[in-house]
This record gives structure tokens, C-alpha cells and sequence, in this order.
């Protein structure tokens, strides 16, 4: 016979109560980590979806997402002929903001060369791009369809697929151009400026510059001995991909983590000492019970499993209603709020663990209590 | 009188409470002793020392010096000389309150087959005992109620089935009659004699109350922490 849950079923309304509370707390530090984690997710979305294995870019620069990184557009050719390379290909790499359908979007663009690396891995709808000029794949999270028309710049784009998933690390769409288009779009300027700048001599060709050239190793070759290559015979800087995933997660979302995880613990706090606060008034409700318990004879461990119990029933619940609340409203979060069974089985252990520990002043005030007073009226 | 051997053997216990100019001599030197089979009364004013005693008997309080005895086995001499006295409790002593003092989470049958399982009693065995208690209690009908539903009469019935769950010798009482009015303090002493007769139990009740005078055995008066007249018959 469960001590502890015949008293929860007797107040269950109380106790259900108090773990709707506590699941609000629960859930969001659930939240926070989800947030977190899908901070990481995202910062990395893009380097990841282009599946490649090796970032040339600007000599002494950690670009292009650390930093901002330009390169002449015939990089690409030099390591395309680097040995163990299979496939290179140029990409840039911008910002834009523009109207559609009455509301700002912003869209992180990358121009890539058709039927080379840097492109989308995979298009979730429509299809990917087959025409030279003006399409467009979106990721899905811009709210664009396919078919419908976007204007950049001087230009109407045709939106002729989707991709799931890409984003920038900001958290910005990520959409997908042909290198002649975004480099139009980034580096031509406007017909005015244009004949200034020829006027004063200006190269022309120059607009040939991408932000990056990426690159995809055959079988069997290292990604950092062609790294090595290349750094040591093009005056580039290259990186391979895992260099490139360290790098953001360093620059983009090291003081996220920092920040974000000092919220946690801070809430996990706070929630022990609620804990403690409820397991204790709990306690006190029963001391005349608890009193009782000892006069005829029960062992402490009788009345410590009933604190304890009920500690962790509370934590559990609280915990599982929580989790459940968050995964009903995680989507509605302006960003990616990614939950994980790790992380929630972490979590799960990190409660049980504080549920114990905030039963102690429970568990003291019990083990104190005189059998004696159980006799007074 | 019997002539077992006592179950209850008191031998100049004293208690005080605090020192010096604070210090209380609540008990100074009682000695009693009780046999199987007897129902006994302890009565005194108010602040005399007869919840005192009760709780020294009950090994809930240590007293300050003396010795004392429990069916047959020496449990303090100056001090304790048993460490688990808990388990003791459990097996050789029932209580009845002046409140019932019933779980209100469990119901009246789990009330009493509550104390058999911390006996170490298996499921069944326990509910079958709480079963034949409240049945011989005449509460049998509410085995399922919870304590708050019950009067005080059946709430007071179920708690004295608790305390007789686990065959205890002594059992102590403090008012238990406080609560309840005379035709039902008269039921509920009749059923403690009946108790003390058939399984040779002692009963010590502590009373104010003078109706159940005429069901003690012996009566012991206590006044200032001395007992002023050792078992008189009523
Ligand atoms: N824990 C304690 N600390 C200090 N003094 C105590 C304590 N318990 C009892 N006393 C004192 O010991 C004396 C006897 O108390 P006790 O409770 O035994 O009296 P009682 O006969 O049961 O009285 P009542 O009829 O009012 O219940 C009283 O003077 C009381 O104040
Ligand atoms: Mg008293």
C-alpha cells in the first residue's frame, strides 16, 4: 500500500493543481534548451545543407559567415584543379530585404553555379532551378510558394521550389540564385553609378567575385590534407567542413549558449526551491499524520518514502505536463524550438535528482516531529 | 487480581522537564504495576503528569530515572535499554487517541491493515485481519468509508480495531471517550474490558470522564507527580 499516492489521491485536485504550476516552470527550461538547441541547429542549417566538405575563401579571413570574405570568381578553377578535389564551385552570399504580399522579407541569398556544389541538397517542392536566369528556390519557412513572383533588385524572380530547414544563423530564409544573378544583384550597380564608375576606369570585370568556393572531395581523400593543399598553394584560406561547423558554433552561438544556459540553471533554481517550498508545506499539512505514523510504530523509512514519493510524483508530473505543453506550442515560437529525448531524458534525471535533494527539508522537519504530539487532542 | 505475571511493572520513574529555575518534576518516583486482563484508570487534575506517564509507558518519553518493565522484558534502567523501540510499539503496545487520529487518505480498512503491513504482514493475510476487527468492532459495514465520513462513535471503533491490529498487550489510551457521548463511551469501554479479557491484554486509559468509572479495574490518582492512591478499586 503506496502511502504516498493514497494521500495524492485524496487531494487530488490540490496536487494536480500544484503540478500544473510547477509544469509551467519545467516547461520552460524545457523551452530554453529547446530554443537553444535549435539556435545551434539553425546557425548550422546552412553550412550543412550545402553538403560539401572543404570552404576556400579570402586569404587570413575566417568568412564567409564569421567574417566577410571576397574572392575572384576564377578561385574556382584553381581548386577544381587541386588534386582529390571531385567538384568546386563558386558561391555568394547576401542579405536582402524586400516587399511581398505588404510585409518585409528578408531572405539570406546564395548564389551558386548549376550543376556544381553549393546549391540546395534537396528541394521539398517544385523543382530546383533549371533556368540561367530569374528563379528562385525559397526555403519553405518565407512563407513563398512556388510559382509565385518575387522582386530583387531591378528583377522579378519566379519561385520554382522549395527547400525545408535553411536557414541563416540569424534564423533569416535562406533562398537560392544562380552566381550570375546574385552577383548582378550584389556587386552590379545601378545604371548611374555604373557609368560614374566607368568613367573613373573602373574595371568592369571585377564584378566577377564570389564570397566563397566550395568544394567536394573524391572517396578516400582527407578533406584536411586538401584543405592543406589549397591553403599552401593558392594564397587562399581553406577550412574543412568540420573546421567551418566549429568556427560558427564558436562565433554564432557561443554566448547564446553561455547566456541561455546561465537562464536554465537560474530557473532550475528556482524551481528547487519551489520544489522545497511545496514538499515542505506538504509535510506540514501531515505532521499530525506523520506523528501518528511513528507513535504506533512505523519505520522512518515509511515516512521518508512518503515525502520522497510524493516529491518525485510531483516533479515527474509536473515535468511530464510541461514537456507536453511545450510540444503543443514549441511551433508557434518565432524560432526553431527543437526538443530532443536526450535532452529530455537529461532533464528528467536533473529533477529527479533536485526532487530528492529538495525533499530534505521536508524529510528534516518530518524525522523532527515528536511521536508525543500525535496524543494531544 | 491475577496472578500472571505483570505486564506492566513501574519502578520509581521520575521525569522533570528542564533545569533549574525552568525545571518541572512532573513525575516524582511512580511505581505501579499491572497485570494481564486489567483495565485501569489514571486520573489527577490537570498538569499532574498522567500524559506524562502514559507516554513513559508508551516508550515515547524517557523518563529521568527508575526502571521499567514491559511484558517480562527490563526496557529502561536509567536509561534505555532497547534501541529499536519503534518496533516495539509496533508489535507489543496499541494507541488510542482522543481524536481518532486516523489517516484521512486511507479508509477505514486500510487504516487497519496499514499497521499489519508495517508488521511485515503479506496483502492478504492483513486484509482478512482488518476484515475480522472491524467486523467484531461492528464497523464492518463501513470498511470502505473514509475517515471523515465516519461518526465519531465508528471513527473511535476503526481506530481501536488499528490498535488492536497487531495482537498488542498493552494498550494505552488517552481520553478516548472525550469525544464520544456516554452511551457510546459506555460501548467502547465495554468492548476495552471485553479486549482486556480475551487476550490478556492491560489497558491503560486515561479519563477525566467519571461514567466510565464503574468499568475500570483499578483506578491510580495521580496529583503533583505522585500517585496519591495506588489502584484502589472504584
Ligand atoms: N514537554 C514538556 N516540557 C515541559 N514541561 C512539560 C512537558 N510536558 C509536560 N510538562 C509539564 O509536566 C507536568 C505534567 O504534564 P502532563 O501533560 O503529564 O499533565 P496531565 O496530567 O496530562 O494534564 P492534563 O490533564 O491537562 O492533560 C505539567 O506541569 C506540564 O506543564
Ligand atoms: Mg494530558
Amino acid at each position: 500500500m503506496s502511502l504516498a499516492w493514497r494521500d495524492i489521491r485524496h487531494n487530488f485536485g490540490r496536487f494536480l493543481l500544484t503540478c500544473v504550476g510547477l509544469s509551467l516552470l519545467l516547461g520552460v527550461v524545457l523551452s530554453m534548451i529547446g530554443i537553444y538547441r535549435g539556435l545551434v541547429e539553425d546557425a548550422l542549417a546552412l553550412v550543412r545543407g550545402l553538403g560539401v566538405d572543404v570552404w576556400v575563401v579570402e586569404a587570413d579571413t575566417r568568412g564567409p559567415f564569421a567574417e566577410s570574405s571576397r574572392i575572384p570568381g576564377d578561385s574556382r578553377e584553381a581548386v577544381a584543379r587541386i588534386r582529390g578535389v571531385a567538384a568546386a564551385g563558386a558561391i555568394t552570399l547576401q542579405t536582402v530585404e524586400t516587399l511581398h504580399g505588404g510585409r518585409q522579407l528578408r531572405l539570406q541569398l546564395v548564389g551558386y553555379q548549376l550543376g556544381r556544389p553549393g546549391g540546395p541538397a534537396s528541394i521539398a517542392v517544385g523543382r530546383g532551378i533549371a533556368r540561367a536566369h530569374f528563379e528562385l528556390v525559397a526555403d519553405a519557412s518565407s512563407g513563398l510558394q512556388p510559382g509565385e513572383l518575387l522582386r530583387l533588385g531591378r528583377d522579378v524572380y519566379r519561385v520554382v521550389g522549395l527547400t525545408r530547414g535553411q536557414v541563416a544563423s540569424g534564423g533569416d530564409p535562406v533562398a537560392f540564385l544562380t552566381l550570375r544573378d546574385a552577383q548582378a544583384l550584389q556587386f552590379e550597380l545601378a545604371p548611374p553609378s555604373a557609368r560614374r564608375e566607368r568613367a573613373r576606369g573602373a574595371d568592369p570585370a571585377a564584378s566577377d567575385t564570389v564570397n566563397a568556393v566550395v568544394a567536394r572531395v573524391s572517396a578516400h581523400v582527407a578533406p584536411t590534407a586538401v584543405a592543406a593543399d589549397i591553403r599552401r598553394w593558392k594564397h587562399l584560406q581553406a577550412m574543412t567542413q568540420a573546421d567551418q561547423e566549429l568556427l560558427l558554433t564558436r562565433s554564432v552561438v557561443d554566448r547564446a549558449r553561455k547566456q541561455i544556459g546561465l537562464f536554465t540553471v537560474i530557473l532550475m533554481m528556482v524551481s528547487a526551491v519551489i520544489i522545497a517550498l511545496i514538499i515542505y508545506t506538504m509535510t506540514m499539512d501531515k505532521v499530525r499524520e506523520i506523528a501518528t505514523l511513528k507513535l504506533i510504530g512505523a519505520p522512518d523509512r515509511t515516512i521518508v518514502g512518503l515525502i520522497v514519493q510524493q516529491a518525485l510524483a510531483l516533479g515527474l508530473i509536473g515535468l511530464g505536463l510541461g514537456t507536453a505543453l511545450i510540444f503543443l506550442v514549441k511551433d508557434w515560437f518565432p524560432r526553431r524550438v527543437i526538443l530532443s529525448v536526450e535532452d529530455a531524458i537529461a532533464l528528467t534525471a536533473v529533477v529527479l535528482v533536485v526532487c530528492v535533494l529538495a525533499s530534505g527539508l521536508g524529510v528534516r522537519l518530518a524525522l523532527r516531529i515528536d511521536p508525543a504530539t500525535a496524543l494531544g487532542s | 487480581m491475577r496472578h500472571a505475571d505483570p505486564l506492566i511493572e513501574l519502578d520509581s520513574i521520575t521525569k522533570h522537564f528542564g533545569e533549574g529555575e525552568a525545571r518541572v518534576d512532573a513525575l516524582r518516583g511512580v511505581s505501579l504495576t499491572i497485570a494481564p486482563g486489567e483495565v485501569v484508570g489514571l486520573l489527577g487534575p490537570s498538569g499532574s503528569g498522567k500524559t506524562t506517564l502514559l507516554n513513559i509507558i508508551g516508550c515515547i518519553l524517557e523518563p529521568s530515572s527508575g526502571r521499567m518493565r514491559l511484558d517480562g522484558e527490563l526496557l529502561f534502567d536509567g536509561r534505555w535499554q532497547r534501541a529499536d523501540l519503534r518496533r516495539l510499539r509496533l508489535d507489543k503496545i496499541g494507541f488510542i487517541f482522543q481524536a481518532h487520529n486516523l489517516m484521512p487518505f486511507l479508509d477505514a480498512h486500510d487504516n487497519v491493515a496499514l499497521v499489519l503491513h508495517l508488521a511485515g504482514q503479506s496483502g492478504a493475510e492483513a486484509a482478512a485481519r482488518a476484515d475480522e476487527l472491524l467486523d467484531y468492532l461492528q464497523v464492518g459495514h463501513r470498511r470502505r468509508a473514509m475517515p471523515a465520513s465516519l461518526s465519531g462513535g465508528e471513527a473511535q471503533r476503526v481506530a481501536i480495531a488499528r490498535a488492536l491490529a497487531n495482537r498488542p498487550r498493552i494498550i494505552l489510551a488517552d481520553e478516548p471517550t472525550a469525544a464520544l457521548d456516554s452511551e457510546r463511551a459506555g460501548i467502547v469501554m465495554d468492548l476495552l474490558r471485553r479486549l482486556a479479557r480475551e487476550q490478556e491484554a492491560a489497558i491503560v486509559v486515561v479519563t477525566h470522564d467519571e461514567k466510565i468509572f464503574p468499568r475500570l479495574d483499578r483506578m491510580f490518582m495521580l496529583r503533583d507527580g505522585r500517585l496519591v492512591d495506588g489502584g484502589a478499586r472504584p
